[in-house]
């Protein structure tokens, strides 16, 4: 999927690196007690600690740490059982300490991969180089005042994790499908909600330009590449930005730009010279954070199946395809769901009305699958009707669209309705010599070689029947009457 | 009958419990003393109301038979420890009309124990300083003078407010906090005895932080076991503090039996510094000679990194404070110069809001911390304080506690010194290995100079080892047979 661009001088490679800040699922923030709700009315989230207050100390949180090893194991990394916190000295109003508790050079996991999926159908596996835990800022709001900044405090001290891929990516989709990954990893974790319209998901993007295969070209990272739509518009701009500069003879500046989703482009923040020198160093407030490989063992031993797994065995035990392990497994309750309806029913068939029927009339009506009026065992209720030729597959898609509405068993409903196929062949055959004999004109010419005509038949007992005669058996016997 | 305001803690203890006299009248003598001793600026916020109100507190338990450990002891509180409702500075004018809505460990420990609060303590601005002279709120006064000699003397630093009041009774003890020697040097120089526990001994929440990993509450009172007593109260382990330690806290008056028999005595060569006062060297020798008497043998040991430990100080300290005093922004507490954009504030604030010596120790620690020099010296100054605190483990393998001066000078006239920062910084030349090594240490006057001031003596102990510090500092104490003002 390595998407080149096509310069006026050549072809040009997109070299992609991701910073993803991920906030944690906790109840408290990583180095205080003061509750985490998002959401709630501006400084009312805030403790002594994370209003920097003379004298006070950060505590570390014991459920951040689990929640950042259960990730570390999720992304297939390196857990560090030795790890150092470290200060990152800058200022700015909603910083309150003026110094961000974050990781710098012992970070709590190190090395790893995850594969993501492409949109062709293909797996490409993407380096992790580290995840660390940090504090999250407060916020600065400008818009109560025409010339005052406001800083809310609620997600000063907020535990976040920051996962650093290896600048492995390739061009927007793998980019896209590398943060769909990572989204849907720490959701199957309960690690972070992944809502990036809510901030909980955040992305930094770093970007740079190379003839193919060649030395890394000088990179700009992209800040505020808050959706997964986003990231992709940031990355095309960005890639043409640099072409365009790059193919003028002229260099890349390494920079921080931010990404404007209103106007659709990159402008500079900061240069290299301005950057900030962080001044980073162990936080002395702080113990070096260990833990025992034990723990890490027990919270491996306690983590669910990984989409990646759910994938492979969906396609190994149920013989899905590849796209339709992956549409399944793309979130943990569409997976669970699904794999209730297939409980003791045709998997494929499972799969098939899961994904084309199910997920179609739900998006259709703006409903979650949480809030689907179909559950799981009715769904598998109606596949099982299918499959013992109680019903035709056509007639299924009618009680479906009933049970949509009213929520009732399929086969309330087929009873209800009298919709019970026929497959009877006594019945049938009844049925089929009316057709014959209420027709003999167009008996006379299918004998006479118009063959064409078997489908005005089959459709003609069909619909005396209500479309309750099996199609099979109608077929098999008009066959046999027609000669 | 001694003036109330002459006894020290554990007799005011026996008198409060004989009937002798009340809280509120102990209290009140002090009061009193404290507005005849303006003139030291031993306090930055007087608390008077405050005070009496818990005296009569401490009054109305004591008659109910509910007396606490310290129940009705004045005390000095360094202006360093936030105290709930009570301005708290560090001396600065950043913090200038500051009022936690907390109460810092250590004073929440006191106040549990009974004590009465009189005021917040004079310092050096955020500790920093050797001569108290670095306050937003003034120089703090030494009691003594020289003989035939009217020049304000300095009381030491950075606890020098603390010093001062305890030893002109203005105060039967105060609360202090070591960093480099903040507790040891004012308590010699103002002839008291003080004490710096093991690091991690003391929570550190709710103390304004100057050096993370150097900073250390501890007491400074008219007796070794005045000190004990007070120590004993703020010890412990805090959940909110991740660097204190999860140690039972041992009964530390218990261990000031006298009996040194058999103990000892490290004596470090490197200690022996070209330019020292003679009369040093004769206390120095004279400490020897009290606690060979008593029963303790002594030895000659080698810490061979001393000459470091300045310059390693130097860098670590700063680096942290360049650190820790970023908070003081003007964003969100204290002093704000409301001029121009956020950059404006920011500079102006803290160009205003901070002191020469404050903005001098940030500039250094900025600079040490600076990519590109960071390994230079804070990584290089980490390397060496490991080498340092494994100077004392040898060292404690061939002896129980260290002796040494407590600083290479009596207390020396306010302006002195001033001219050149290094030479300030040497008066903690003795004090900050032991803080490097985050070890005991105790300060007790033993002796005069020529001129009539205090010079004290310095027993560092094993990290956790308070009991041995005490006890040998009490048998100086004892033999010495010094007389305080």
């Amino acid at each position: 999927m390595a998407k080149l661009v096509k310069g006026e001088t050549g072809d040009w490679e997109i070299v992609i690196g991701m910073e993803i800040h991920a906030q944690i699922t906790a109840e408290s923030k990583l180095f205080s007690g003061a509750p985490t709700k998002f959401g709630a009315a501006p400084n009312s989230q805030v403790s002594l600690v994370d209003a920097a207050m003379p004298g006070m100390l950060p505590v570390l949180n014991e459920k951040c740490v689990e929640q950042a090893i259960r990730t570390g194991l999720g992304i297939n990394s390196k857990i560090n059982t030795y790890s150092v916190f470290a200060r990152k000295n800058y200022f700015y109003p909603d910083l309150p300490q003026g110094y961000q508790i974050s990781q710098f050079e012992d970070p709590i996991v190190g090395e790893g991969e995850i594969e993501i999926d492409l949109p062709d159908g293909s797996v490409k596996v993407i380096g992790i180089t580290r995840l660390h835990l940090e504090q999250d800022a407060g916020k600065s709001v400008h818009d109560q005042h025409p010339n005052k900044t406001y800083v809310d405090l609620n997600r000063s001290g907020c535990a976040l994790m920051e996962i650093v891929s290896e600048p492995d990516i390739r061009s927007p989709e793998e980019a896209i499908a590398y943060l769909s990954k990572i989204r849907m990893i720490v959701r199957y974790l309960e690690t972070c909600d992944g809502n990036m319209d809510e901030g909980s998901m955040r992305a930094d993007v770093n970007i740079s330009m190379r003839r193919p295969n060649a030395e890394l070209g000088i990179r700009a990272e992209i800040k505020n590449v808050n959706s997964l739509k986003a990231v992709g518009q940031a990355i095309e701009y960005e890639a043409i930005r640099q072409v365009e500069i790059l193919e003028s003879g002229g260099e890349v500046v390494q920079e921080t730009r931010l990404w404007d989703p209103v106007k659709l482009e990159t402008r500079s923040m900061r240069s290299k010279e301005e950057a900030h020198d962080y001044r980073y160093f162990p936080d002395p407030d702080l113990l070096p954070l260990k833990f025992s490989q034990d723990w890490v063992d027990e919270i491996k031993a306690s983590l669910p199946e990984l989409p990646d797994q759910k994938k492979h065995r969906f396609m190994e035990d149920f013989g899905l395809s590849h796209y339709d392990a992956s549409v399944l497994i793309a979130e943990r309750s569409r997976a669970d769901y699904y794999e209730e309806v297939a409980k003791g029913h045709d998997p494929k068939l499972a799969a098939n009305w899961v994904i084309n029927e199910l997920l179609g009339i739900l998006k259709k009506n703006e409903k979650t699958l949480e809030q689907s009026p179909i559950s799981a065992e009715k769904l598998g209720g109606l596949i099982a009707l299918i499959s013992d030729d109680t019903i035709s597959g056509k007639i299924a898609k009618d009680v479906f669209a009933d049970m949509f509405k009213n929520g009732k068993d399929a086969l309330d409903i087929v009873e209800e309705k009298g919709l019970k196929q026929v497959t009877d062949s006594g019945a049938i055959e009844a049925l089929i010599d009316e057709v014959i004999a209420s027709n003999p004109d167009n008996v006379a010419k299918y004998k006479s070689g118009k063959d064409k005509l078997f489908g005005f038949f089959v459709g003609q007992v069909m619909k005396k029947s209500q479309g309750k005669a099996n199609p099979a058996a109608v077929n098999k016997l008009l066959k046999e009457k027609l000669g | 009958m001694t003036k109330l305001t002459d006894l020290t803690i554990e007799q005011a203890l026996n008198g409060l419990n004989n009937k002798d006299f009340t809280a509120v009248e102990l209290t009140q003598v002090h009061i009193d003393a404290m507005g005849v001793h303006k003139g030291l600026n031993a306090y930055i916020t007087d608390t008077p109301e405050l005070a009496l109100e818990q005296a009569s507190a401490s009054d109305v338990r004591r008659a109910s038979g509910d007396a606490r450990p310290l129940d009705g002891i004045p005390l000095a509180i360094k202006d360093l420890f936030c105290t709930n409702g009570v301005q708290t500075t560090a001396a600065s004018r950043i913090l200038d009309g500051f009022i936690p809505q907390y109460e810092s460990t250590v004073t929440q420990k006191l106040f549990d124990d009974g004590i009465v609060m009189l005021g917040k303590a004079n310092l050096d601005e955020f500790a920093m300083g050797s001569a108290n002279t670095t306050s937003y709120y003034g120089n703090v006064i030494n009691p003594w003078k020289r003989d035939g000699d009217d020049a304000e003397l300095t009381p030491g630093g950075s606890s020098g407010g603390s010093a001062a009041a305890v030893a002109a009774r203005i105060a039967m003890g105060a609360t202090g906090t070591d960093t480099g020697g903040s507790i040891r040097q004012p308590a010699a120089f103002c002839g008291i005895s003080g004490i710096k526990p093991t690091y991690g001994r003391c929570s550190r929440w709710g103390t304004i932080a100057f050096a993370s990993s150097l900073d250390q509450a501890g007491t400074l009172a008219r007796s070794v076991k005045d000190n004990a007593l007070l120590l004993q109260s703020i010890s412990g382990y805090d959940a909110k503090d991740s660097t204190s330690a999860n140690k039972a806290v041992p009964d530390f008056a218990a261990a000031l039996t006298g009996d040194i028999k058999g103990k000892v005595i490290g004596i470090p060569k490197e200690y022996r510094m070209d330019g020292m006062p003679d009369e040093i060297e004769k206390l120095w020798q004279q400490g020897i000679e009290w606690l060979e008497a008593a029963g303790a043998t002594t030895i000659e040991v080698s810490l061979p990194h001393t000459k470091y430990a300045l310059p390693t100080y130097y860098v670590i300290a700063p680096a942290e404070a360049s650190s820790n005093l970023a908070r003081y922004d003007g964003v969100k507490f204290g002093y704000r110069a409301d001029e121009g954009d956020l950059t404006n504030m920011y500079e102006i604030t803290r160009a205003q809001g901070f002191g020469e010596e404050v903005k001098r120790r940030i500039m250094i620690g900025t600079y040490a911390l600076s990519s590109g020099y960071y390994d230079a010296y804070y990584i290089k100054a980490q390397k060496v304080r490991r080498l340092i605190s494994q100077d004392f483990i040898a060292a404690f393998e061939k002896c129980d506690v260290l002796l040494t001066p407590t600083a290479p000078s009596a207390a020396f006239a306010i302006g002195e010194n001033e001219d050149d920062p290094i030479k300030m910084y040497l008066n903690d030349v003795f004090t900050v290995p032991a803080s490097l090594a985050g070890l005991p240490a105790m300060s007790v006057p033993a002796g005069l100079d020529a001129g009539g001031l205090p010079l004290g003596l310095q027993v560092i102990g094993r990290a956790w080892d308070e009991e041995t510090v005490l006890k040998v500092s009490g048998v100086i104490e004892n033999l010495s047979g010094f007389k305080g003002l």
